[in-house]
């Protein structure tokens, strides 16, 4: 793993896989879009079902990138690696924007099925405070003069706040909510038809594609803002 | 346990001679539930059917009031770093620091709230079971409190951030303590008062681990 942890060996590899990780990405979220569209209305839901191909998946991002915030902040704090603190430093945008769409889409979808645009159930309620979570870890990177100091204090934080994660995964089945209890990941199998599990699926692929590209694309903006600073410094403030 | 109990008597002995975070923090908590019946108007269901909702806000709020300088003092004249040095573990340190934190704000609310909930015409039969959610719930707000104040200790506008960062983890506390005294719950409160007891049993052991970890990088 450290072998990887070299800025430079990162930016000479992302550069070979992010083309291809763009095409791929581009094409599946294409195809899951397409067939969002294709899938047939549910008996219950009718046409809104179609939200959920974006919910679910932006929901699913939403966890899975607070979990790979909280393991870059836990690298970056153990092994003192910079490139998993750019890792954890660009990931909170990315999550914070995933957990907005989940929160907005399933508001949404909430109005026409539940009749409300919001409530405050145990899923709906631990998602928000994961959506607060990541705001206050950019806040905390942000707010000292020393960068590094930031970077620590708001890695310690993602670490913190990862007892969050669980109780999202599981708040429908401690508490009995409003929002539906998990369909896909559990035991015995999905109860979604397979006429809509197909595209939400592939839909589900496509964000995790899609989160991956953006956080290359952002990791590599960074290390050359970094780079640009340092030859700043280095010339004098020559490059304004 | 002695430079234990050494650290809790100076932060306690401080904070009684210069009179300021703990009589603050209670007067604000009495002040601000008292302006409830002026901005929900004086009738008594309306007053007895939101009085926990309200005191549980408030404690929480009240517990934010001294933490910006829980830690900022000792940080600049350095005695935070003596601290760091001293044969005590940090994480005692900062659980004495926590300790000495509601000992000043939190148990101060504990006497304060049966008189402030009556006032807002609560049942008096539940004001028990109020204050052991009070009791139970408010020394896991000073451990979370520590983390935040730990993890911003030295940053630009520490007092709004570290309200920022430790709101959103306080909202567990909160749903439970207000849906132990809720007179309209059902059942008598005894599963709500459990799981603020396993909150403070985990809150106990990890906050100050991670509030210590915080503050080694802040020594830096």
């Amino acid at each position: 793993m450290h072998r990887f942890a070299n800025p430079a060996r990162f930016m000479r590899m992302s550069q070979i896989v992010l083309p291809w990780l763009t095409v791929v990405t581009t094409l599946l979220l294409v195809a899951g879009l397409v067939l969002s569209f294709v899938a047939p209305p549910d008996y219950q839901q009718g046409e809104s079902v179609r939200i959920m191909f974006v919910h679910v998946p932006a929901a699913w991002m939403a966890m899975c990138a607070y979990t790979s915030l909280a393991a870059a902040s836990a690298a970056a704090l153990i092994w003192r690696h910079p490139l998993a603190e750019i890792a954890a430093e660009e990931t909170a945008p990315l999550g914070a924007v995933f957990t907005g769409l989940c929160l907005v889409t399933g508001s949404l979808w909430g109005q026409p099925m539940w009749g409300t645009w919001w409530a405050w159930d145990a899923r709906m309620t631990s998602v928000l405070v994961l959506f607060f979570l990541y705001l206050g870890y950019m806040a905390l990177l942000n707010a000292f003069d020393d960068p590094t100091r930031g970077r620590r204090a708001a890695a310690i934080l993602a670490l913190v706040g990862f007892v969050n994660v669980p109780i999202i995964k599981f708040s429908v089945d401690w508490w009995n909510t409003l929002h539906q209890p998990a369909s896909v990941l559990r035991v015995g199998g999905p109860t979604i038809d397979p006429s809509i599990l197909l595209p939400l699926l592939i839909m589900a692929v496509a964000f995790t594609l899609l989160f991956a590209t953006l956080l290359v694309v952002r990791m590599r903006a960074a290390l050359i803002e970094r780079k640009i600073r340092v030859l700043d410094a280095a010339a004098g403030g020559a490059l304004g | 346990m002695v430079s234990f109990k050494a650290l809790l008597l100076r932060d306690l002995r401080l904070a009684f001679r210069q009179g300021g975070d703990g009589a603050m923090a209670v007067i604000f908590f009495v002040l601000a539930a008292l302006l409830f019946p002026f901005g929900l108007g004086p009738e008594p269901e309306a007053l007895a059917r939101d009085a926990v909702g309200i005191v549980w806000v408030m404690a929480l709020l009240a517990s934010l009031l001294a933490l910006d300088r829980l830690f900022q003092s000792d940080w600049e004249d350095g005695s935070l770093d003596l601290m760091a040095l001293s044969p005590l573990p940090l994480e005692l340190a900062v659980l004495a620091k926590a300790l000495g934190h509601w000992l000043v704000s939190g148990l101060p609310l504990l006497v304060a709230a049966p008189v402030v909930a009556s006032m807002l015409q609560f049942d008096p039969a539940g004001l028990p079971r109020l204050v052991l959610a009070l009791a139970l719930g408010t020394p896991t707000l000073s451990l979370l409190g520590a983390v935040g104040a730990a993890l911003t200790l030295g940053a630009r506008r520490a007092a709004v951030l570290v309200s920022l960062l430790v709101l959103p983890l306080e909202i567990p506390v909160l749903i439970f303590g207000v849906a132990a005294a809720d007179p309209a719950a059902t059942g008598d409160g005894s599963t709500q008062i459990m799981v603020l007891g396993a909150l403070l049993a985990l809150a106990l052991p990890l906050c100050p681990w991670a509030a210590a970890a915080a503050l080694r990088q802040a020594l830096d």
